[in-house]
């Protein structure tokens, strides 16, 4: 991309990269932090955003693209569709867990724990850099991998769904027997 | 004239804004003159000749109106929506390929990034309508997911089938691939499909329904839901979703005449050109409008039922047709 004479050229890419990191951080926080469930779900599709933006960013559009689709369009639209038929109008008290002080610090503890084991593993770790670029990202590289070299990862997946229906079913049977 | 990258996408997005701007305003004077004229009426004619300055009008009106926000609402996705309802449209329409030279990039998943951003459209009016607090704008969301839901899964199927015939889902090379005549276009491509123009009638039910127009435009059946997700709105937010309305007309429009109709390839096989486009684009339109008018708004049940008991089967049919028909010839 010829970008000379634009503002900020040279970091373009990291600009890039620190927004999308940002959104996936904000939406993140909200998700985590909101009080009503439905803005959760808002913070979770801004986190999935965010991560399509990662995504592009390091060069796989088709994966950004599924991401949006997928995760924005479906399962997010998907909750808060079940948020809205179940969800009392008004939000509830705003929730204090058992032992308020204690929580805190110990959740932060945790957190510091395994964000510092995973941050240095990152780096300590000698990460091998690969000669040549396994593949280009593109769909027809995707296709072709999902459908010859990972066939049989592609199919175990599928089957998770044949389950998810499978047991969906079987949930919406019991509880017509239940109404009767 | 060659700016740099970024520049020319700036500049092209800014004229894409331009274009769903001036037509959004104007697509509301064809609706109200083609309802005047399919109604046995003149239509608007007070302001400038022929009524052609009434959107300019419309658009003092809007603007000129308090902004409300009702003191029930959650205020901040309230005012979110309308701004998420417009934005993905204009990036659908940026990714739209109006002429051989004329697009914003040559994207290779051109087709999925329209599908990708397309699909915000609805979460975005859901919002609306749940951050208004209001009885018919929450009826109306829930409307709007089932048929949105309900109608995405046969327009999928259908791109499927075109993205098996064409091979490609870079919307320039779509329309490459149609050039040298209308018997050329996809629509009548026949040897690959013999149930084609089928397929083109179910994409284009999927669209009104997709874009909730008549007769499938039960989010805002204003004898129901007085205007369904869209009821609390005042002012330039009601309008902000109108003109995404027909921002996402257009989405639907350019499409339809891209894949299927050959987008800027003239029928003759000479003279190729943005005219084309924009002529079949318009054609398509009118058909919208003419839909709206003369078809009487459907039950929910007879929505639900159309896609799932005959659109979704009819389009696995030409989908399975046409994988038999690529291995064979």
């Amino acid at each position: 991309m010829n970008a000379e004479g634009f503002p900020g050229a040279v970091r373009l890419a990291e600009i890039i990269f620190v927004i999308s990191g940002l959104t996936v951080l904000a939406g993140a926080l909200l998700a985590v932090m909101a009080h009503r469930i439905i803005r959760s779900v808002c913070g979770l599709a801004l986190c999935c955003i965010g991560l399509a933006g990662l995504y592009a960013f390091l060069q796989s559009p088709f994966l950004a693209l599924m991401q949006i689709l997928i995760y924005v369009g479906a399962v997010c639209i998907t909750i808060v569709f079940a948020v809205m038929l179940a969800e009392p109008d008004e939000p509830g008290e705003p929730h204090t867990g058992q032992g308020g002080g204690l929580w805190l610090p110990c959740a932060l503890l945790i957190c510091a724990v395994v964000g510092w084991a995973l941050a240095t593993l990152a780096v300590k770790t000698p990460w091998v850099e690969p000669a040549v670029r396994t593949s280009d990202g593109s769909l027809k590289a995707i296709g072709m991998a999902l459908l010859t070299t990972h066939s049989l990862a592609f199919e175990v997946v599928s089957v998770v769904l044949l389950v998810a229906i499978v047991g969906a079913l079987a949930i919406a049977h019991g509880g017509r027997g239940v109404a009767r | 004239m060659t700016l740099p990258e970024p520049f020319r996408l700036l500049a092209y997005l800014a004229g894409v804004m331009a274009f769903v701007g001036v037509n959004a305003a104007y697509l509301v004077w064809v609706e109200r003159k083609g309802a005047a004229r399919f109604q046995r009426r003149p239509g608007p004619t007070e302001v400038g000749p022929a009524g052609l300055l009434q959107p300019l009008a419309d658009a003092a009106k809007l603007l000129s109106k308090q902004l409300l926000v009702p003191p029930d609402a959650d205020r901040t996705l309230f005012r979110v929506a309308p701004v998420l309802v417009m934005a993905p449209a204009l990036m659908c329409l940026a990714t739209i390929p109006f002429g051989k030279t004329l697009g914003a990039r040559s994207l290779d998943l051109g087709l999925v990034m329209v599908f990708a951003f397309g699909s915000i459209n609805v979460m975005a009016i859901m919002l609306g309508g749940w951050a208004s607090r209001n009885k018919y704008a929450i009826i109306s969301a829930a409307r709007i997911v089932s048929q949105n839901v309900a109608y995405e899964i046969p327009m999928m199927l259908v791109v499927i089938t075109l993205i098996m015939v064409t091979g490609t889902t870079n919307l320039q090379e779509i329309v490459e691939d149609q050039a040298g005549g209308f018997w050329k276009w996809n629509v009548f491509n026949l040897a690959a499909n013999p149930l084609m123009p089928v397929t083109f009638v179910i994409f284009f039910i999927c669209m009104l329904a997709e874009t909730n127009r008549a007769p499938f435009d039960m989010a805002e059946a204003e004898s129901e839901l007085v205007a369904g997700a869209f009821t609390e709105y005042a002012g330039m937010g009601f309008g902000v979703f109108f003109m995404a309305e027909y921002a996402n007309i257009l989405v639907g429009c350019s499409l339809g005449a891209i894949l299927f109709l050959g987008g800027w390839q003239s029928p003759f096989g000479i003279l190729s050109g943005v005219g084309w486009f924009l002529l079949k684009l318009y054609a398509l339109v009118f058909t919208v409008v003419w839909v709206r008018w003369t078809f009487p708004r459907t039950q929910f049940y007879g929505l639900l039922n159309l896609s799932w008991k005959i659109l979704i089967p009819v389009s696995l049919g030409t989908l399975v047709l046409t994988c038999i028909m690529l291995k064979i010839f």
